[in-house]
């Protein structure tokens, strides 16, 4: 190695980016294990040359400020020497930069598989024209059928956007169209920037137009006189800031060319002012909108790709126009799947709502609040169970547990005493909510708790570059789906489930037939509430644990049960659809407005209400009541 | 006439001639025409809980006499708080603007002043353009119309859509306290054109009055909430006195037999329901100059929920009972959250009141409703020793439940 | 005989069952009829559809000399056509005075600004004594209606039904829970009601039927099974078979 670095000495100590690649070449060339280091110490401005006898050494500085020589072929010590006596060789950054790509052919046809991808995904991440060949030279030789499958891609990706062949870019093109990738719309739509340029008479027919663009039509009479401006085809038009400014300096004896200084607050006064400084030679004209016209009509817009090869830019429009439209597809069924996972998120939080207000009657105003117990009794599970796993294992049949306690403790302390006052209900439960939302507050302080999910459940399901949803909402969507079956299991199968379609039918034939209607208000209420509880486990795993978790659920899943219909299991499922649905749609319309879809949805439902007052799914016939 | 009103309705008088009382001498107490004895932020608070006893009486009529639950009547008051709160803030900084630009040396035109008071105005929100609806926060005169005209119509609009479906009940209180989410969530934005959730600020300060220090404005709107509480309670018992109260307390107990008797329930429900938005609209008015901020948080459903909280333990279906109940709660709310209440030791915990003064309120709330339906008026009764028929189990509020029964019996 | 309420082919679904099938009705402007028929025949059905309660999926429902249809109108709208209901369990407002209650009922303007600014005109209250002197309650006028007994409510809620002035008249069993007296009493209000309106009494109690002397409809399963006097309806075989001959 020695021995070449030497034979290009001259070249490598003057080096130039004009004239180093033969020294480039040698190094590579050589085929010697060595060349690899070589070229990074190169890199890394960590050669120097012993003065003494003109030998290239890799160095490396000692405590003691001296230098430690390293032999390139053997890899040893070979002495140590003083700054004085070496000199370091400076490549500049040209020069690196193609040291660089010749480093990144060694690098692509590493023997580790690791420093491969490195390469490659260095390559990913930053392309350039100069790793071209070296990506391609690699392709062959690749043992690994996936390295080389990425290869491929990034020498396709890098060929539409570097190799100067044009029909091997458009052939790149087609090769690619309909991808789906993020990478290949990142590589095509560079190409298809645009920028405007103004010419005086006719736009030369050489350049890669896009389009004309007529002033007022596409481009606004405003945008393209600047333009005019900026390129110093017309002079600047005076606004009322310049206009002031000017006026300002020129006042004198309280008057500015011959209006007085206080009438200057009305807009005719100050044009006149103006005018008078421009009759005088003290100020600029404002042209004249017939000159702007003709300034305009004496010059072409024309937008010109910066890439200047038509077929390429004609070939990346349809290419890209055809993925356009396959990732609209793809991004509507994404929406459907954003829908259904928020969907299934509200059928869990208004299902216990459902059973409490549809079955019996009963507004619980702290069902929120329940939900909020259920997503904290998951967390302090987690404390004490540090296994995920585990913890929500036995976080789902405590938190319902403990919000079913809750449940039947309040229907026997409060509710009881109101039913068939569902105002009041409606209150006292308020108050209960309050004071439990304020009890939270005092035990877990006001900064969300977490609460992990297991590591199983981490990550998404992706199916391309579009779709994709997380393995958490699919989850949900399951638990709701269960739930669903289980609620009709108790409803249709059970005794509970008889005895409590008897008590809301007729509470009065119910007891008559032995069937304790207390018992089974309190029953239904523990269940609602219970599931209310799993509910804010399942949550808790998405959101943040907050003492105010409930309330961001509580409004939702009241319009979830009443746009669905009250009494009804389905109503429910199809109210969560329907606003989970809607919310997403809204969204899509206006992403960056997440309040504004929130509104929109209200105002929707409030006017839904009027079409259907009962609800989707609506009881009929005398026993609806009034 | 009004004599005979006042003379059949003795509570009114007595509420009146108390209101006054307190006025003067609340004044006779403060810092700038008395002894100093009050503080002038307290006087605000008083004035403010005034407003608060305003807003009740709406609240009442609407939910203590019609049955109407609206959890939306905060929103109104809130409104109204903007529309004062755009007039003050517009005028405000059309000052700070002209004073500044006095020194320039070129006056400035019309449209330079609008423009620098939109810069000033919505700068926080990174705007300057004046949305549509300032188009007239520079006229006091039409600002105030819209105090009033904003959340009526609003009230009317909604209440036209939810009683025109037969709309009642719980379901009711739920689609208000959704339109009263859908409300805050808008405001919150900052393209709503009313700064997003920054509100708008320095309301205290009177445009033209900078001279007359806070202590005598505080005065100021002291008589003019008093004045405002008055006119209303009087309006309010006026309305309950006569056949219409008759009709609405009618809705109230049972809403299909007064459609029987030939009354169109949904124009009464809608006719109460926008009258008393006004009325918020106008205590809003009032009071958010004394609060010198709004902004979205305060008309959240929780606000409203409160206020039917204040109308529960005050009593409601008594025009009195609203505002001792909204004066009494806020008062005392503020005594402990505000932190004055003493912390009481029990050795292994200390209760601090900022903490535990929500639970306190949230279980006397269950309490009230569970044990004394008829709140802190309900205290009156048993002084003078009156009682009431029993009602058989029949409810204040036309309800399904009760309607259930009924049908158990047909 | 010309007709005041004439009800034709009309029927009502409530999830699939049938409450009224294919039912025609008609009465005259001064005329009393009885409706009877067992459970679930549909009679409160049907007095739910004359008053706009339940609305019917086809069918006619014409009212007085011009014949406007009654379907589609709101409950109060066919309130202030001239169409009175009473309940079978008597409903008044028990937070409010008899006084109250009565000068509420009374045919006056019903629009809510025309209620704000009422002021009662002295023919108003003279029609009110004389109501409270008819119905019994004289004494109790400035009593609250919730303190009345169960017989007063519902003499009570008549009053309120005749200062509505109706020209039809909708009863829905009015003599339940009540005594002998009490009985003949109803029978006398509505049999002097009806020289001058139309009166239709859905009961059960035969023996208050035959007091009350009139022609009578039969209804079955949503349908008129029969209709004539008393004594007709009761010979015809298919009345017998559904409901009296168990």
């Amino acid at each position: 190695m020695q021995d070449i670095l030497q034979e290009h000495s001259a070249l490598i100590t003057k080096s130039s980016r004009m004239t180093i690649a033969p020294a480039i070449a040698a190094i590579t060339d050589s085929e010697l294990t060595q060349a690899q280091d070589v070229l990074q110490a190169w890199q890394s401005k960590d050669i120097w040359r012993r003065t003494s006898d003109g030998l290239f050494f890799r160095a490396e500085e000692t405590a003691a400020g001296s230098y430690l020589l390293f032999d390139f072929d053997t890899g040893e010590t070979v002495g140590e020497a003083q700054k004085t006596d070496l000199k370091q060789l400076k490549p500049n950054s040209g020069v690196r930069a193609l040291i660089g790509s010749a480093l990144v052919q060694f690098q692509l046809q590493d023997g580790d598989p690791v420093r491969r991808l490195a390469a490659l995904t260095s390559i990913q991440r930053d392309p350039s024209s100069e790793l071209l060949e070296p990506l391609r030279a690699s392709i062959d030789s690749e043992p690994d059928a996936d390295l080389k499958a990425q290869k491929q891609r990034a020498e396709r990706l890098l060929t539409i956007a570097y190799d100067t062949d044009e029909s091997a870019r458009v052939g790149a093109i087609s090769d690619m169209s309909g991808d789906l990738g993020v990478d290949l719309r990142a590589t095509l739509n560079p190409l298809l920037e645009t920028k405007v340029q103004v010419f005086t008479g006719e736009a030369p027919n050489a350049l890669n137009i896009a389009r004309r663009l007529a002033p007022g039509e596409d481009i606004s009479t405003k945008a393209a006189y600047d333009l005019l401006v900026t390129a110093n085809l017309a002079p600047a038009r005076i606004d009322q800031a310049e206009v002031r400014a000017t006026l300002g300096v020129h006042i004198s004896e309280g008057r500015v060319g011959g209006v007085a200084v206080e009438d200057l607050n009305q807009p005719e006064a100050r044009a006149r002012a103006y005018a008078a400084l421009v009759a005088q030679g003290l100020a600029e004209p404002d042209p004249t909108s017939a000159e702007i016209e003709a300034h305009l009509g004496a010059h072409q817009f024309v937008e010109i790709y910066k890439e200047p090869s038509q077929p390429v830019t004609t070939a990346a429009s349809e290419a890209l126009d055809k993925i356009l439209l396959k990732v609209g597809m793809n991004q509507a069924l994404d929406l459907i799947l954003d829908g259904l996972s928020l969907a299934s998120i509200y059928f869990l939080a208004a299902i216990g709502l459902a059973i409490t207000f549809g079955v019996m009657g009963v507004i619980n105003m702290a069902h929120g609040e329940f939900i909020m117990m259920g997503a904290y009794t998951g967390y302090v599970v987690q404390q004490i169970i540090p296994n995920h796993t585990v913890s929500i294992l036995v976080a789902i049949p405590l938190a319902f547990a403990v919000t079913f306690a809750a449940g039947v403790a309040m229907e026997r302390l409060v509710i009881r005493w109101l039913y068939n006052r569902p105002l009041e209900t409606l209150l006292a439960t308020f108050g209960i909510s309050i004071a439990l939302q304020q009890l939270a507050k005092n035990i877990f302080g006001t900064q969300a708790r977490p609460l992990t999910s297991p590591a199983w459940l981490d990550g998404a399901w992706v199916m391309n570059d579009v779709v994709s949803i997380s393995y958490i909402r699919i989850a949900i969507f399951i638990l709701a789906l269960s739930f669903l079956a289980i609620f009709l299991f108790i409803m249709r199968r059970t005794r509970l489930g008889l005895e409590t379609r008897a008590v809301t039918q007729n509470p009065r034939m119910a007891a008559s037939m032995g069937i304790n209607p207390n018992r089974v208000n309190m029953l239904t209420f523990g269940l609602g509430s219970g599931i209310a509880g799993v509910a804010g486990v399942a949550i808790g795993l998405f959101a943040k644990v907050t003492s105010e978790l409930g309330n961001d659920y509580i409004v939702q899943s009241f319009m979830t049960v009443v746009v669905g219909g009250v009494g009804n299991i389905w109503g429910t499922l199809a109210g969560a659809a329907m606003i989970g649905f809607l919310q997403k749609g809204i969204e899509w319309f206006n992403p960056s407005n997440t309040l504004a879809a929130q509104t929109f949805m209200i105002i929707f439902i409030i006017i839904f209400i009027q079409f259907r007052p009962r609800g989707i799914i609506a009881l009929k016939g005398r026993a609806a009541g009034d | 006439m009004k004599n005979s009103f006042l003379m059949r309705n003795p509570s009114t008088l007595i509420f009146l001639a108390a209101l006054a009382v307190f006025t003067i001498v609340v004044t006779a107490l403060s810092e700038a025409f008395g002894l100093g004895l009050i503080s002038t932020s307290f006087v605000k608070t008083l004035g403010k809980t005034l407003c608060l006893g305003l807003v009740a009486i709406a609240m009442d009529l609407v939910w203590g006499y019609a049955g109407i639950l609206s959890l939306g009547h905060f929103a109104f008051f809130g409104l109204g708080g903007y529309m004062i709160g755009m007039w003050l803030m517009y005028e405000r900084t059309r000052d700070i603007v002209i004073s500044s630009m006095s020194d320039a040396p070129i006056p400035p035109t019309a449209e330079e002043i609008t423009d620098a008071i939109g810069h000033q105005i919505f700068g926080v929100v990174g705007s300057s353009e004046f949305p549509l609806i300032w188009a007239f926060a520079d006229s006091l005169v039409l600002q105030l119309v819209l105090v009033v005209l904003v959340p009526g119509a609003l009230a009317f609009v909604f209440g036209w859509l939810a009683f025109r479906s037969r709309v009642a009940g719980v379901y009711l209180s739920i689609l208000t306290q959704a339109m009263t989410l859908a409300l805050s969530l808008y405001l919150f934005q900052n393209d709503s054109g009313l700064r997003g959730n920054n509100g708008l600020s320095g309301l205290q300060n009177l445009p033209g009055l900078e001279a007359a220090p806070q202590s005598v404005v505080s005065i100021w709107f002291l008589w003019a909430s008093a004045l405002a509480l008055g006119l209303g309670y009087l309006l309010a018992a006026w309305i309950v006195s006569g056949k219409f109260g008759s009709v609405i307390r009618g809705i109230r107990d049972d809403e299909a037999r007064v459609r029987f008797l030939g009354y169109s329930v949904e124009s009464y429900k809608l006719a109460l329901f926008t009258v008393t938005a006004c009325i918020a609209g106008i205590a809003g008015a009032l009071y958010y100059p004394q609060a010198g901020i709004i902004n979205p948080a305060e008309i959240a459903p929780i606000a409203s929920i409160y206020l039917a909280v204040w109308v529960a333990i005050g009593g409601r279906g008594r025009l009195y009972g609203a505002v001792i109940g909204a004066g009494f709660v806020s008062l005392v709310s503020s005594w402990f959250t505000g932190g004055q209440a003493p912390d009481i030791s029990l050795g292994f915990y200390t209760i601090k009141w900022v903490d535990w003064w929500l639970i306190v309120l949230g279980l006397s709330f269950v309490f009230v409703t569970l044990f004394a339906p008829k709140g802190i008026a309900g205290l009156f009764d048993l002084a003078a020793h009156r009682r009431w028929p029993n009602r058989h189990g029949a409810d204040l509020g036309p309800d399904a439940g009760a309607l259930r029964e009924r049908e158990a019996n047909e | 005989m010309n007709t005041l309420l004439e009800v034709s082919g009309v029927s009502v679904t409530f999830d699939g069952f049938r409450a009224i099938n294919n039912l025609s009705f008609r009465i005259g402007p001064a005329e009393m009829r009885a409706i009877i028929g067992p459970n679930g025949a549909g009679k409160t059905t049907f007095m739910d559809i004359v008053t706009g309660k339940t609305k019917p999926d086809q069918g006619r429902i014409l009212w007085g000399e011009k014949s406007i249809s009654l379907r589609g109108m709101s409950e109060a709208r066919i309130a202030r056509e001239g169409v009175g209901r009473k309940f079978q369990k008597p409903t008044v407002f028990e937070d409010q005075t008899v006084h109250e209650n009565l000068l509420m009922a009374l045919r006056n303007k019903r629009g809510p600004f025309a209620v704000l600014f009422y002021k009662p005109a002295a023919k108003d209250l003279v029609r009110v004594e004389a109501l409270a002197e008819e119905i019994g309650l004289h004494d109790a006028l400035w009593r609250k209606s919730g303190e009345l007994s169960h017989g007063q409510k519902q003499w009570l809620e008549i009053g309120m039904l005749l200062a509505q002035e109706p020209r039809l008249l909708l009863v829905d069993e009015p003599a339940a829970g009540m005594t002998p007296a009490e009985r003949e009493h109803t029978t006398n209000i509505l049999t002097e009601a009806a020289k001058t309106r139309a009166v239709v009494v859905v009961e059960h109690d035969m023996e208050f039927v035959r007091r009350l002397n009139c022609k009578v409809t039969v209804l079955h399963e949503g349908a008129v099974l029969a209709e004539g006097s008393l004594d007709h309806v009761t010979a015809n075989q298919d009345v017998i078979d559904v409901y009296l001959g168990r």
